[in-house]
């Protein structure tokens, strides 16, 4: 257990690097050190020397992959590429172009984005589980019918839409709640409640549909048989067969996107107002601050990973049949 | 005799669509009394399970019942409202299925499993519970039960599932226990042990049994009374002994006729011809018409009548009517195969030492730290014409010496020489050109057989591969194939699934055929076949053996089956061969421990006949971790501290049978 | 005379339509493939989607066939906008801009102005608009009675076209199965016929009515309305079918060949092969797809911004971008097919026949394409199918993020784009919004709908409805 876990994370290590050499080539080769310094100092003042100067301010006046000047090992090491991994190894983002600490901005905005995302995913699970539940239930019948119909149509909605309306109609129409805003502490709560809500209700046709089918394989299965043949009722049979076994996939499906969740969500925080990562990474598109959205990216592929190894790591927990070696 | 404690009268049941059904039983009568084993034999398909599930009212959810009485103990079930049925399920009437692996909740521990249907049925709580958990599991001959309630299903192997399966079908004190081909998935040492417990725990509790099997042999061995069935009926049913001595309907008989065995080794084996007539259809005649060698006009216009003929036995054929039909079966021409003499020239494939080793990884740098020893020194010799059988438990290796012999799989150490060619060492167009000698015929017709493409493609796939002859010539040859495995041209046409179990395994002989092999590997070419069916692709291996002087390997686990086919046979236990030989003379005068045991439990279609079944206790270690010594030294009812020390050397007993055991080296 | 002029992505279409037709033959010859499809074309539901999704396609397809209208005067000639044959089609639509904001069906404006009367003094007041309804001499009075009129003309010029359509066809399969027309309506009237003739009727009939009320409606008003520059909302909604399908189909199109190549060859040949592709899409996966996009389509505005010389006209740097959209969008989205391709594959290559085929000496690229292959299709046609509505719903949200389409292109995200500002406004300007996710709403859902119908003929596992 522990030597999977250990190889694991020893095999993040060259993902981790593929990841910075794919955004690295997106961002240097296309948009080199020279047009960068250019595109910041305006076009008033650029002189070879301005950019220079900028080049060496900023840390790109070497090689960017390789360096033939240098000697052995350090023709890799003494390039921009290999100095910028680096420190995002060490997760030292640096600064944006604003001139504000990355790292520190970070830290700050994750909590609201976690705010949001964790209500989301939790109230979600508690209410697909049940809609796919019932659904299940009423296996071929006319509950079981409509239930899907309503749920390919609610997956039909774009997200925008749920979005919009319900700002629409619980903030302007009803002014039961603030639109669009933040606080900090418990204040944030009003903010929060139209969000989730609207986040939910959102994922409620494809969540849905996903777990019925999850169940409906389940309950075809030969020990479902076997229970029945025990004796037990039906709802018994459901309950305590069927959906123990269907948790698993559920569960597990869960745990891979928690550490994600950090990430915030792009749409919601921006039309919320709400001060998240997710916010965060659309001002930094908008305004091309390419140093925030490389930690980003960087931030987001050990965050996937961590959900890939807590994954396996809660298959062993929930699943008896899996041992991990 | 008393009233019956089952009654099932005119039971109609139907599946699918309710405009055009099929009636998967369609009007069985049936009567199992209080205390007996009661069978219900038939083949695939023929309604067994349908009838047992409409008994527990567990249909599929397309399945119905649409007329019958099932009246148990003095109710009806039919009538019953879903919450009494449920009293009913797991309670007076208990069931176990045919596949342990699948029937068990995978996240449960097998000790909550058991304890759900004891609070359901006994009504106990607390620690009380868990105590009559314990008993059970002790009463199924579970060892260690305290240990193995805490344990998850995939924690136990296939014949300690079908155990815990039985313990929760005890739970609610049954007055019936249904068995669904119990042990039709088990290990013939295995099952040996299932069919003993079922024994003792129904001479203990004096509870019926309705035990649903397709094999002769455990009917003989097990029940009291049986009944035959066929396309949703009974057909006859009777005591056990008088059924042995005489089976009465068509059908009865010709399911004796169709089994192999030695003394029929020099004969065809009977076959049933055509297929099971398809159950959308109403009857006019009798159902076994297209089938039977004995049928008169009458049977084409009348549906048979149920006729009891004394006190014991019963049957639905005209033959036994108020005006007996005339047979007009026609005793066989000579069905002699003529044997050609076999001389063992020299070995057309020979094996030495072959080893096939999988490695397992483990640790953070994946190192090996150990080999699982699929194969572990196996030699095997095949003169040219002959059958050598290679006969074992699941798990012992035998597929994979197969494919390991045709390069399917890298050997790890040894030699395997065809025709003095070592095949280790081919490599690359050598190989390829090699590979049109050997071929393979695989256990599951349905898997073997791309469904994608026509047959004719598939049969001619090979040729292709060894660019033999032109495409016309392919063609032509390819109809000429489907002629030779009893096949209408018409089917190069077709898909695989338009065809039956039997027809598909016939294809894929034709495919092997094709490219002209000097050897056929046989995969356990018809363990997933009906005995009838069986019979024919048994018929069509020895006659082609006999047109072609083909070789083959037959691995199998079917003893019979190796009796009526086999010239040498090999017993393999854990990677290893304890014994080879004539067949004559292992299958008469085992020498290995495991042999003998293996042997003894094969059930005899033969009420009278008297066997002592060795058995054996647990189960086959795992290949990854062999027990030093003796690999079999665990579980020998003969092992001495000699055995636990080392692994005994090949000793050559009389008539060229040889046996690795200690017991046969000590004189030497 | 008129220049044909074929975008990069009008190329991919055309291809793609071939290659749907080639697989269409292809599939009549396979037994395998035309089962299910038959099994389809029994559907109610399926077939009510497909007619929808078919009028989708049309208008795409016939906006996808673009040329440069020769202008009269030389030397104009170069910078004329390239248009497409959709466009011929509606010309009005196109060519009757307003002012600015106007509502639906509306005659005057949305904001008031500062009209001059005809004294020369100045009012304050919503004007009349320049086309909508200006054939009405008091549009307070006349302007119901001139809306239902043109809504009762288009209902009975649409019923009696569908039903003309509709016995034509009656006829003509009649005629084809040897029988009369009336037993074919009769059939058709106690629904026992293989297709579901009803379902399709119906559907084809709606959709024809309301083409054409709307057409009624759109020669004398702006049915959805205008937009901030005046220009007609229906015609923005209906040009930006096109962007959604190029996305939802040319993504997928793109990146098939890599996940299928490298899906099944990991799973064939396992070992460092299987490594390798095994880190290239974990690898991928592990980007956040959002962030990926945005930074590549960040590198080409730059990219383009600084190479602005190499794009002619306006309509082909959108259309580049759209391309580009489309091939970033598939290196997100290939790891999910190739992953199940691989595990297909993974159990395919054990299985018995394909032993057989080793057994035989035939080739490993060989058995790839005639074992492999074939059995891991329906799988393809699923994912197809299935990813098709989550890529038309993805395109409004990046265009939302401003990392989607080209501003100037239409598109339903654009559109949500623009009229969101407007939010804020009293009265509220919503029919820019709705327009888009009406259209949107109707193609997702049709295609959401025949998703599911065309998953479980092709693979009976994970039949939704037993």
């Amino acid at each position: 257990m522990m030597a999977y876990i250990v190889r694991r994370i020893l095999y993040a290590i060259p993902i981790l690097i593929g990841v910075n050499l794919i955004t690295f080539t997106l961002f240097f080769i296309v948009n080199s050190p020279d047009d960068m310094a250019r595109m910041h100092l305006g076009v008033k003042r650029v002189t070879p020397e301005a950019i220079e100067q900028w080049k060496v301010e900023h840390g790109y006046n070497k090689p960017t992959l390789y360096n033939a000047s240098a000697q052995g090992f350090s023709r890799f090491t003494d390039t921009i590429f290999f100095e910028k991994s680096v420190k995002l190894f060490q997760f030292d983002f640096g600064s944006s172009d604003s001139g504000r600490d990355i790292g520190y901005d970070i830290s700050q905005r994750m909590w609201p984005s976690l705010a949001i995302a964790l209500p989301v995913l939790l109230v979600g699970l508690a209410v697909n589980i049940t809609f796919a539940l019932l659904i299940a239930f009423f296996r071929a019948t006319y509950i079981d019918f409509w239930g899907v119909v309503i749920c390919v149509v609610m997956m039909s909605i774009s997200a925008l839409f749920y979005i919009i309306g319900g700002q629409y109609l619980v903030g302007k129409l009803l002014h039961l709640v603030p639109i669009s805003g933040y606080d900090t502490s418990l204040g944030a709560v009003k903010f929060l409640i139209l969000p989730v809500i609207i986040g939910v209700i959102g994922g409620i046709g494809a969540g849905t549909r996903w777990y019925r089918t999850l169940f409906l394989e389940e309950i075809n299965r030969d020990y479902v048989r076997t229970a029945r043949a025990k004796g037990l009722s039906e709802q018994w049979v459901l309950f305590g067969h069927v959906f123990k076994n269907a948790l698993i996939p559920i569960l597990t499906g869960v745990v891979a996107v928690l550490p994600l969740l950090f990430m915030g969500s792009l749409i919601t925080e921006s039309f919320f107002g709400i001060p998240g990562l997710g916010s965060y990474t659309i001002d930094a598109i908008n305004n091309q601050d390419f140093a925030i959205v490389r930690s980003m990216v960087f931030l987001g592929s050990v965050l996937y990973i961590i959900g890939l190894i807590m994954t396996d790591i809660s298959y062993t927990i929930v699943d008896p049949r899996v041992r991990l070696s | 005799m008393t009233d019956p404690l089952l009654k099932i009268e005119n039971l109609q049941t139907q599946l699918g669509d309710e405009q055009d059904p099929v009636r998967v039983v369609d009007g069985l009568d049936l009567a199992i009394h209080r205390g007996e084993t009661f069978a219900l034999l038939g083949e695939s398909g023929c309604g067994k399970s349908m009838t047992a599930l409409s008994m527990m009212r567990l249909l599929p959810p397309s399945g119905r019942v649409v007329e019958g009485d099932i009246e148990f103990g003095g109710t009806d079930l039919l009538w019953l409202s879903e919450q009494e049925m449920r009293q009913v399920r797991g309670g007076r009437m208990g069931m176990i299925f045919q596949e342990p692996m699948t029937s068990l909740n995978p996240v449960l521990k097998i000790g909550d499993q058991i304890a759900e249907a004891v609070r359901l049925h006994d009504r106990l709580r607390g620690s009380r519970v868990t105590k009559r958990v314990l008993e059970l599991l002790d009463s199924v001959g579970i060892p260690d039960p305290v240990r193995r309630a805490r344990e998850y299903p995939h924690q136990l192997s296939g014949g300690m599932k079908q155990r815990v399966m039985i313990a929760m079908a005890l739970a609610g004190r049954p007055e019936l226990l249904i068995a669904d081909e119990p042990t039709t998935a088990l290990d013939v040492t295995i099952q040996a042990q299932v069919l003993n417990l079922l024994k003792d725990l129904q001479r203990d509790s004096g509870m019926a049994v309705l035990l649903i099997t397709h094999d002769l042999g455990i009917v003989a061995e097990t029940a009291d009374r049986l009944a035959v069935m066929y396309a949703g009926q009974i057909v006859e049913t009777s005591d056990v002994s008088t059924f042995f001595q005489g089976p009465k309907h068509p059908y009865s008989r010709k399911l004796f006729e169709s089994l192999p065995d030695s003394n029929k080794r020099d004969e065809k084996l009977a076959v049933i011809k055509g297929f099971v007539p398809s159950l959308k259809q109403q009857f006019t005649g009798c159902r076994f018409l297209q089938r039977c060698e004995e049928s008169g006009d009458r049977c084409s216009r009348e549906v048979p009548e149920w006729r009891q003929l004394n006190r014991r036995q019963g049957v639905r054929c005209l033959l036994y009517a108020e005006k007996p039909l005339v047979s007009k079966a026609k005793q066989d021409p000579q069905t002699t195969l003529h044997r050609t003499r076999k001389t063992s020239a020299d070995p057309l494939l020979s094996v030495i030492d072959l080893k096939v080793h999988f490695p397992i990884h483990k640790g953070v740098l994946r190192r090996v730290v150990g080999h699982v020893r699929a194969v572990d020194g196996v030699d095997l010799q095949i003169p040219k014409g002959h059958t050598l059988a290679l006969v074992g438990e699941s798990g012992c290796g035998k597929t994979t010496v197969g494919k390991a012999i045709l390069q399917l799989l890298k050997p790890t150490a040894g030699s395997a020489r065809f025709e003095g060619d070592e095949l280790t060492r081919l490599r690359g167009a050598a190989l390829r050109k090699r590979r049109a000698d050997m071929q393979i015929i695989f256990q599951d017709p349905m898997s073997s057989m791309n469904p994608r493409m026509l047959v004719g493609d598939i049969i001619a796939e090979g040729m292709q591969a060894q660019k033999m002859g032109t495409k016309p010539q392919q063609a032509w040859r390819v109809n000429q194939l489907l002629q030779q495995v009893g096949l209408s041209e018409e089917a190069a046409g077709r898909y695989p699934h338009e065809f039956s179990g039997g027809q598909r395994q016939r294809i894929c002989v034709a495919r092997a055929l094709a490219v002209q092999p000097k050897l056929i590997i046989c995969d356990e070419p018809t363990s997933a076949l009906d005995v009838s069916v069986q019979a024919q692709i048994l018929n069509l291996l020895k006659e082609l053996q006999h047109e072609l002087d083909l070789s083959y390997l037959f691995i199998t686990h079917n003893i019979s089956v190796v009796s009526y086919l086999a010239d040498e046979v090999a017993v393999m236990y854990l990677g290893r061969i304890v014994e080879q030989g004539r067949v004559e003379s292992v299958l008469n005068s085992p020498a290995h421990p495991y042999t003998q045991a293996l042997l003894s439990a094969v059930p005899v279609p033969d009420p009278d006949h008297q066997r002592d079944v060795i058995r054996l206790e647990g189960d086959m270690p795992s290949p990854a971790n062999p027990p030093t010594g003796c690999h079999f030294h665990p579980r020998c009812p003969q092992a001495s501290e000699q055995c636990r020390q080392a692994y005994p050397p090949q000793a050559e007993l009389s008539r060229g049978q040889r046996v690795s055991c200690w017991l046969h080296t000590v004189g030497q | 005379m008129i220049e044909p002029v074929i975008l990069w992505t009008d190329a991919l279409i055309f291809l793609l339509v071939l290659l749907i037709a080639g697989f269409a033959l292809y599939a009549r010859r396979k037994e395998h493939l035309r089962a299910p499809w038959q099994e389809i074309a029994r559907s109610r539901v399926g077939m009510g989607a497909l007619v929808v999704l078919s009028v989708y396609v049309a208008i795409g397809l016939l906006d996808s066939l673009h040329y440069r209208p020769q202008v009269a005067q030389e030397g104009q000639a170069e910078t004329a906008e390239v248009l497409s044959l959709f466009d011929k089609l509606v010309t009005p639509l196109r060519v009757r801009q307003e002012k600015t904001y106007s509502a639906p069906l509306a005659t005057h404006q949305y904001a008031k102005e500062n009209i001059e009367l005809a004294d020369g003094s100045m009012v304050r007041d919503y004007p009349r608009l320049k086309h909508a309804g200006a054939h009405l001499e008091n549009p307070q009075e006349e302007w119901l009675q001139d809306i239902l009129w043109l809504i009762a003309k288009g209902l009975v010029e649409g019923l009696i076209f569908w039903l003309l359509c509709s016995a034509l066809l009656i006829y003509w399969s009649a005629r084809r199965s040897d029988g009369s027309f009336r037993q074919k309506f009769a059939a058709i009237r106690r629904s026992d016929t293989t297709l579901p003739w009803k379902s399709l009727l119906f559907t084809s009939g709606v959709l024809t009515l309301v083409g054409f009320v709307a057409a009624e409606l759109s020669l004398h008003y702006h049915l959805l309305g205008t937009d901030k520059v005046g220009e007609d909302v229906l015609y923005q909604a209906l040009k930006s079918i096109r962007t959604g399908l190029v996305i939802g189909t040319l993504t997928t199109m793109v990146m098939l060949p890599a996940a299928i190549l490298l899906g099944i060859m990991a799973g064939y040949f396992r070992g460092w092969v299987d490594d390798v592709i095994q880190y290239t899409y974990t690898t991928l996966n592990s980007i956040p797809g959002v962030l990926l996009i945005a930074a590549a389509i960040l590198m080409m505005q730059i990219y383009m911004s600084n190479h602005e010389e190499e794009f002619t006209s306006l309509t082909q740097r959108a259309d580049l971008r759209l391309l580009f959209l489309c091939m970033i969008l598939g290196v997100t989205s290939w790891t999910g097919l190739c992953r199940l391709l691989r595990g297909e594959t993974f159990k395919l290559r054990e299985l018995e026949y394909v032993q057989a085929s080793l057994a035989f000496g035939v080739g490993h690229f060989k058995i790839i394409g005639r074992h492999i292959l074939p059995n891991v299709l329906h799988i393809v046609l699923i994912t197809l199918v299935l990813d098709f509505s989550g890529l038309v719903l993805a395109e409004a949200v990046l265009s939302y993020v401003n990392i989607g389409v080209d501003p100037t292109m239409n598109s339903w995200g654009n559109m949500i784009n623009g009229a969101r500002l407007e939010m804020a406004r009293e009265p509220i300007v919503w029919w820019s919004l709705a327009a888009a996710l009406v259209f949107m709403f109707t193609l997702v859902l049709a295609a959401n709908l025949f998703s599911d119908v065309v998953r479980d003929a092709f693979d009976p596992r994970l039949r939704t409805t037993r």
